[in-house]
């Protein structure tokens, strides 16, 4: 049996590795980023597409080498060699392997931490969303509320308090990665904090009927002095209709009272 | 005409479907009028005129048309009609169409049958692309967009790839193992003939008002639950779709355990045989989830139940999870057959043993398990409980490990082999090792949360479930017909057109799905009908590509249809497999064997001189040869 050149196969694969993961990172995947989640997520982005790179690398490198190597010259009738298997080999393919994802799924953990770390002086918003129609409500201030457009102030941590009224619907800002589903009974919540001001699309990710992919809104990212106007200047409170329960009145109750006692206030004043 | 009456048969199962129609609606009406209400209910969740025939028509007609006879007359104590096997072989092309208990023909059935529907959505998904090759409304109105891509999605799964798998086994396992028959041929022919029944209840929904079900292949609930009428029919097709699928995986089941021939252990199995006895595990354990989730919808759809009605103290959440328990095990329904596919295709055309063969059982064996433990990587930003995320998120990676073995272990059985590729099954099981990567490395991506909160229902999803779901299980698909294609029909297939198909599906599966991915991580979700117009040149592309790749099907469809008529003959064992199938004639007689075959050794001893799998009927028994040493070479280094 002929020895395999494994060095050269080994440097085969690393350099197409490189290549590849050379080619691959030139493209601008997530487009831009305006949020402080989008540098974490799109380096653990870079670093996984160069692992997958020189795995699949190695995959295109063996199956090419083993197919220029052994492919038969026709009339040939013969059996390849009857190995079975090689355990030290099978064991290194398990366990190289199981070393990859776990370090992977540790750096996601690390991310998903940072990413959904609360600051705390963070302000909340609340969406309502709707057959096909997006809403939100400022009850830090005074429970103004806003129809398709979405004003949160720059570089300062928001809490979006997500509701449904009827089905299931998800809120997804691309720019800054994060997206979260409004659940009908029950309210969810994302933590973005936007670090590039400008005017960005907020998108419906969860087919919620005919009108599902018209289900947009805007958002305005702009510095704190110009939002605490804009929010001023909004004559609307949030209607009573969009909340469903008495749980979420009292919610925000209880949202207004923290920011007029402070920051951790007693809540509701329950005397 | 008196006389056809009786028989069963198509006649008698025409009468009993509208009998049993006729049984369902008076039954509401009747209890209707008794319960003093108005007798017809049409609200558009409603309709129970119409579901519950819906369901009493196809037992009527399945009754008539003789899947119950023999249980019948056997529980009424009456004397059984002693099976003259006048029901088993196809003599004719009219005997494929009868309630026929031979796995050979019911696998024939089966793929027949699956290949119509894998063309009716192939259509569907056309129209979709036509939708979407320019930003804007082009064909179709929002709401029938929606009902496109919900049905195309429901008949690839459960009326294509599913049970294709189910058929390619049917024919080629019993065969496999020396067996004679599956253990419960009348189950086995009844489970066939609920897949016909699932697939026009699907597409009857089209007809109903308010247009096909348009909830997604998911049918998330509240959507679901307030749907138009159409949304009934998908409950109700799932409940025949997956019983078939349940039925016959007991049948494999109960075939794989104590049909083998003598001498066959475990170890000695090919594996397809232990591939699809795991696909086998995943059904039976988890089709009845999805099958319970459908009967929620439907009783809070038509009873008034409130399983998922929030307003009611109903939790919306709780679907997803019953629903994912079954789809997560279901997507390793749609992969496993495959793999066991590949293995025997691979082994054959590189003459040498499957590498690591009990390695690559134990993976099987390991991915059912973990499979049922990761259901809620679907459900990273669905609001669920968020504690479950990260122990998901590692069970889920960790299924890349035994996928990985699988793939390195077919890398490493082509080493120090005779690779053949005059085969297109050999062409497609290559491919499919490349395409299927790719698959698994955006799967990995996927399973890491960070990266699913972004990608998550965009383009990128569509992009990770065509490549597993296409270049993955469809490729294998095509690996198996190619295959076994010789064995079924007796004859060969034009090597020059598999070839023309192979080329134009790889580079159209590239063309088409790739760019999915850099469009839906950029911003574009999914399900829509409409999108921003900066995606409007990708999209072009794709649907250009998705033309092509449809367009050679058709090369596909008239190679199989033209070879088998008139292909020339294929001779018993044209690959020189080791395997039971190539021992026998193609087709093989009506049972299989005139005398069970004896398992002397394992299924791929390629390159050991006078090694043999199994001893045939008939010929003179050498003496139990030596199993071979497992691993007889140490190091390939
Ligand atoms: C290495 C193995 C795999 C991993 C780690 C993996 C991971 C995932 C994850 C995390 C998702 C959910 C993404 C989301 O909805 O946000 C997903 C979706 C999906 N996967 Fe995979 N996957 C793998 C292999 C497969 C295979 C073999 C198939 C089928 C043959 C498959 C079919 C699907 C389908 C159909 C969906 C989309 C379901 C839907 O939302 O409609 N996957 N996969
Ligand atoms: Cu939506
Ligand atoms: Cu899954």
């Amino acid at each position: 049996m002929t020895r395999l050149p494994i060095l050269k196969l080994a440097l085969a694969s690393l350099a197409a590795g490189t290549v590849i993961s050379v080619l691959m990172l030139q493209i601008d995947w997530f487009g831009d980023a305006a949020a402080t989640a989008a540098g974490p997520i799109d380096l653990l982005m870079d670093v996984t597409i160069v692992v997958s790179s020189y795995i699949f690398a190695l995959v295109c490198v063996a199956l090419g080498y083993a197919l220029i190597k052994w492919r038969v010259q026709p009339g040939d009738e013969g059996d390849g060699l009857p190995i079975h298997g090689n355990t030290k080999l099978e064991v290194i393919w398990t366990v190289i392997p199981i070393i990859i994802v776990v370090a992977l799924a540790g750096y996601s953990w690390a991310v998903l931490d940072d990413i959904e770390n609360e600051d705390a002086d963070r302000i909340t918003v609340n969406v309502y969303s709707q057959q096909f129609a997006w809403t939100f409500g400022y009850p830090e201030s005074g429970n103004k509320w806003s129809e398709g457009e979405l004003h949160v102030p720059l570089d300062r941590q928001v809490d979006f308090q997500l509701h449904a009224q009827d089905v299931i619907h998800s809120f997804w800002v691309p720019e800054w990665r994060i997206k979260k589903d409004n659940v009908p009974g029950i309210t969810t919540d994302a933590i973005v904090t936007p670090d590039e001001a400008g005017t960005y699309q907020l998108i419906c990710t969860e087919l919620c009927g005919a009108g599902h992919s018209t289900m947009r809104a805007t958002v305005v990212v702009e510095p704190e002095a110009e939002y605490q106007k804009w929010v001023n200047g909004l004559s609307q409170n949030v209607p009573e209709s969009l909340l469903l329960t008495a749980d979420q009145a009292l919610e925000i109750e209880k949202q207004i009272q923290e920011k007029e006692d402070g920051i951790e206030g007693t809540g509701v004043d329950e005397t | 005409m008196a006389m056809a009456i009786r028989q069963p048969g198509w006649y008698r199962g025409a009468i009993g479907m509208v009998l049993g129609a006729a049984f369902g609606f008076g039954l509401v009406i009747a209890l209707r009028a008794i319960s003093g209400l108005e007798l017809f209910q049409t609200e558009q969740t409603g309709y129970p005129h119409v579901i519950v025939p819906l369901i009493t028509a196809p037992f009527g007609f399945l009754f008539g048309f003789g899947a119950f006879d023999y249980w019948f007359r056997w529980a009424a104590g009456k004397p059984t009609i002693p099976d003259d096997h006048s029901a088993h072989g196809a003599y004719r092309w009219q005997d494929y169409f009868k309630f026929n208990t031979d796995h050979k023909v019911i696998g024939i059935q089966y793929v027949v049958t699956t290949l119509c529907f894998f063309l009716i959505g192939g259509v569907l998904a056309l129209l979709i692309r036509a939708e979407l090759a320019q930003p804007g409304e082009q064909i179709v109105a929002a709401n029938t967009y929606n009902g496109l891509f919900s049905t195309h999605a429901i008949v690839m799964i459960f009326l294509f790839i599913i049970p294709i798998f189910a058929g390619l086994a049917n024919y080629v396992l019993p065969l496999m193992i020396g067996a004679p028959d599956m253990a419960f041929p009348r189950l086995n022919a009844l489970s066939f003939w609920l897949l016909p029944i699932a697939g026009i209840v699907f597409l009857g929904s089209f007809l109903a008002p308010g247009g096909a079900f348009d909830a997604g292949w998911t049918g998330y609930a509240p959507l679901s639950t307030g749907a138009p009428l159409g949304q009934s029919f998908f409950n109700v097709g799932v409940q025949f779709a997956g019983a078939s699928s349940i039925a016959t995986a007991l049948n494999f089941l109960v075939t794989i355990i104590t049909m083998r021939a003598p001498g066959m252990n475990p170890w000695r199995m090919p594996l397809l045989v232990w591939a699809n006895l795991s696909t086998s595990l995943l059904v039976v354990g988890a089709t009845p989830f999805v099958a319970g989730a459908q009967f929620m919808v439907l009783f809070d759809r038509i009873l008034g139940m409130n399983f998922f009605q929030f307003l009611e103290g109903g939790d919306v959440i709780s679907y997803q999870h019953i629903f994912w328990f079954y789809s997560h095990p279901a997507v390793y329904i749609m992969m496993l057959p495959g793999f066991g596919i590949i293995s025997e295709v691979i082994s054959t055309h590189s003459r040498k043993p499957v590498f690591g063969y009990r390695l690559m059982a134990l993976a099987l064996i390991g991915i059912v398990v973990l499979s049922y433990s990761v259901w809620a990587h679907h459900m990273f930003v669905a609001g669920m409980f968020s504690w479950l995320r990260v122990p998901m998120m590692i069970t889920t990676m960790l299924i890349a490990v035994p996928t990985g073995i699988k793939i390195f272990s077919w890398l490493g059985t082509l080493f120090y082999g005779k690779i053949h590729l005059y085969s297109t099954s050999m062409l497609f099981s290559l491919a499919f090792i490349i395409t299927f990567v790719v698959g698994g490395i955006s799967g990995v991506m996927l399973g890491m949360i960070p990266i699913d909160i972004h990608v998550s229902d965009t383009y990128f999803i569509v992009a990770h479930i065509h490549f597993v779901l296409f270049g993955g299980s469809v490729f294998t698909i095509f690996a198996g017909i190619y295959h076994w294609f010789p064995k079924m029909t007796g004859r060969m297939y034009d090597e020059r057109l598999g070839r023309i198909h192979f080329w134009g599906t790889v580079v159209g599966t590239w063309m088409a799905f790739v760019p999915m991915h850099w469009i839906g991580m950029d911003g574009m979700p999914r399900r829509v009908a409409d999108y921003a117009s900066v995606y409007g040149d990708w999209n072009l592309f794709i649907s250009v590509s998705a033309f092509l790749l449809g367009a050679v099907q058709l090369i596909f469809i008239y190679n199989m249809i033209v070879s088998w008529r008139f292909g020339p003959k294929a001779g018993n064992n044209p690959w020189r497999a080791h395997s039971i199938e190539w021992q026998v004639s193609s087709p093989p007689p009506v049972f299989n064997f005139d005398e069970i075959p004896r398992v002397v050794g394992g299924p791929y001893e390629y390159g050991t001189p006078g090694a043999r799998h199994a001893i045939m009927g008939g010929e003179t028994a050498p003496e139990e040869l030596p199993e071979p040493e497992p691993a007889t070479v140490t190091s390939p280094s």
